[in-house]
């Protein structure tokens, strides 16, 4: 073995005794990190199997084929539309909406309609094979509808069209989706022309003295701070002090706002100190002046990553949840705003409110809603990425 | 300080400039003459690059540069307080060390200051100007079919001739040059020479370099700057040839630098 050692070593000029240890100790290394990408893919790889596995039964809901009678009792007491075995099949919120369909259509007045109906979420659930709670006799009365094809499972549309409601078989993400939009839309109105001219003026006017670089400071301080904190802001200053209306979408875009501005200011900043400083000099020494070249020469190539920037705020807002809890955006709020002034409630806080709800069709649609926002999130990505693509100067 | 019948187009007086505390420039004056080319020699950091940038203001963009003295441009002191270093510019143009073309069409690298600054107006009067200023840099044969094609799918060479161009097309009376040639290749600083030489017809042109030879092709005048101070400036025949100073001459040898 020593020997074998030695006549390596006159052989090979390059011998290197501590070549074997070398290679364990990076292979060693190589796969510590893999571990750990292996670990993190995992974990994304359960979330969004376990997120999609419980999300996908919301998109369908069952509907039974009945007999609806309209007529004047039916209008005072709902219950009395359809024959008494069928009051615990038949969903409790379809029936009282049955004065709203008979003002819509009033040619149904004193008819009986055979048609499909929603059913109530306990059928639903027993359809799904999910966990239910119903009485043996409904059980095979059930059973019976759907051998003869009275029971079906149609695709959800009520998910989509229809806002909270505190029966789960007629809640829908409608208000909470409309809500979001408001907010956003304020939150850029806010957020994109303010962050982006901070940025110009910290990166192409100021001075570097002391007073910029406290203001700098904070405002990297900003970006990290806790998200609830800008709730109570929003609460404190827009609310109590300018008195304007709680769990309302100005509010909430103000307050979102509040929070995206540190994160469009740095990433823009970050965006025009990219631009070479070439640039500015070639535009100096022609006599151009500061808005010339600011405008025409450095913004156009910081462009796509302020954008990609104030996308990726936006989507950070987007899942936002803390603030607007604190200003009052969870409360149960039916109904989809048509003003930026009405109470509203968004996406994120209605699948918190959701989350917390005892029936299984909760637990569904929270699921069902987290696809519906991350698929949102990630068209917004991938926007981002495309404008960027887009508008990215060849150098 | 040179006997010649040379009109004066650019006098510096008693120039003296500041880094923060620290001194870059120490008392220069000299007589920079009209059509001809002058050249900056010395080895780096000498202060002939920051005296390049005080002939047109370029220096005003760093806050902390302090200067005092007198810069006399047809008889006016740029540095005089009614005088906007903005309008400075615009008659004093500047080439780059490294080409910097916007990242524009070859075009709207050539039209957009001529245009902000009014000097043209959008369309034929304007595309006759881009034609005469890309000709005089002797860059119309190589890119006249390409015009919209942007500045930077030029080769190095053909860019810093495209910021000549761009220069050439704001109508200045003097052109700066901060070694336009050291970022190209052999043959294309060739071309940039020749055009240098054909240029000084209708320009004043300063031009920093490293490059003892090019210096000694192509300038008129040589001045030589060591620490800070102008040590010698005189015809480039006599810098070269019969150098009255033992420093200018010790570089030029090669002896230091």
């Amino acid at each position: 073995m020593i020997k074998r050692k030695k006549k390596n070593k006159q052989e090979n000029p390059f011998y290197d005794p501590s070549l074997k240890k070398r290679h364990t100790s990076a292979a060693r290394f190589k796969k510590f990190t893999l571990t750990s990408l292996i670990f993190s893919i995992a974990f994304l790889a359960f979330f969004l199997f376990d997120i999609v596995g419980k999300g996908i039964p919301a998109f369908s809901v069952a509907y039974v084929k009945v007999d609806i009678t309209f007529n004047e009792k039916s209008i005072e007491d709902t219950r009395f539309a359809v024959e008494k075995e069928y009051r615990e099949v038949v969903s409790r919120a379809w029936l009282r909406d049955i004065p709203h369909l008979l003002k819509e259509n009033p040619q149904l007045m004193n008819t009986t309609q055979n048609i499909w109906v929603l059913a109530d979420d306990q059928v639903d659930q027993y359809l799904k094979g999910h966990h239910y709670k119903l009485k043996e006799k409904e059980i095979t009365f059930i059973n019976e509808l759907y051998s003869k094809g009275l029971i079906e499972k149609k695709f959800n549309t009520i998910f989509f069209t229809n806002g909270d409601s505190k029966i789960p078989e007629y809640a829908g993400l409608y208000s909470g989706i409309i809500g979001s939009i408001l907010t956003l839309i304020i939150t850029m109105l806010v957020a994109f022309p303010i962050g982006v001219m901070t940025a110009i003026y910290l990166e192409e006017f100021a001075d570097d003295n002391k007073f910029t670089r406290f203001i700098e400071i904070n405002i990297n301080n900003l970006a990290a701070i806790p998200a609830i904190l800008f709730g109570l802001l929003g609460l404190a200053i827009f609310i109590n002090l300018f008195g304007m209306p709680r769990s309302s979408p100005l509010v909430g875009g103000l307050t979102l706002a509040l929070m995206t501005l540190p994160i469009i200011i740095v990433s823009s900043r970050a965006a025009l100190r990219a631009v070479p400083d070439n640039i500015r000099q070639a535009g100096y020494g022609l006599g151009l002046n500061k808005i010339q070249v600011t405008r025409d020469h450095v913004l156009p190539l910081a462009f796509p990553g302020v954008l990609t920037g104030s996308i990726l705020g936006l989507s950070h807002a987007m899942g936002e949840t803390a603030p607007l809890i604190i200003i009052g955006m969870i409360a149960f709020i039916p109904d989809a705003p048509s003003m930026v002034t009405q109470a509203a409630t968004v996406m994120p806080a209605q699948l918190f409110t959701w989350a917390g709800m005892p029936e299984g069709m909760y637990i569904e649609k929270t699921a069902a809603g987290i696809m519906v926002l991350l698929t949102i999130l990630i068209s917004l990505n991938t926007i981002a990425i495309y404008l960027r693509k887009k508008f990215e100067v060849k150098w | 300080m040179i006997k010649n019948d040379n009109k004066t187009k650019i006098e510096v007086k008693n120039l003296n400039l500041y880094y923060g505390t620290n001194q870059a420039l120490f008392d220069i004056t000299a007589n920079l003459y009209e059509n001809k080319i002058t050249a900056l020699i010395g080895p780096s950091g000498c202060g002939k690059s920051t005296f390049l940038r005080c002939i047109n203001r370029m220096n005003d963009l760093i806050p902390i540069v302090k200067i005092d003295g007198k810069i006399i441009i047809d008889n006016k002191n740029i540095y005089d307080k009614d005088v906007d270093e903005v309008s400075v510019r615009k008659k004093i143009g500047m080439v780059f060390q490294q080409p910097n073309p916007f990242p524009k069409s070859i075009y709207d690298n050539v039209a957009y200051a001529p245009l902000k600054h009014g000097i043209v107006k959008k369309g034929k009067e304007c595309d006759e100007l881009v034609e005469t200023s890309l000709i005089k840099s002797g860059l119309w044969n190589e890119v006249k079919d390409k015009l919209q094609q942007p500045g930077t799918s030029l080769s190095g060479g053909q860019q810093q001739r495209l910021c000549i161009a761009r220069t050439i097309a704001i109508k200045p009376e003097v052109i700066l040059m901060d070694e336009p040639t050291s970022a190209l290749d052999p043959i294309s600083t060739e071309k940039i020479e020749a055009l240098m030489l054909e240029l000084k017809q209708d320009y004043t042109i300063i031009t920093v370099t490293h490059n003892m030879q090019q210096a000694a092709r192509v300038a008129d005048y040589t001045a030589f700057f060591h620490l800070g101070k102008l040590i010698e400036y005189d015809e480039t025949q006599t810098i070269f040839v019969n150098p009255h100073n033992k420093k200018t001459e010790d570089y030029i040898t090669g002896r230091f630098g």
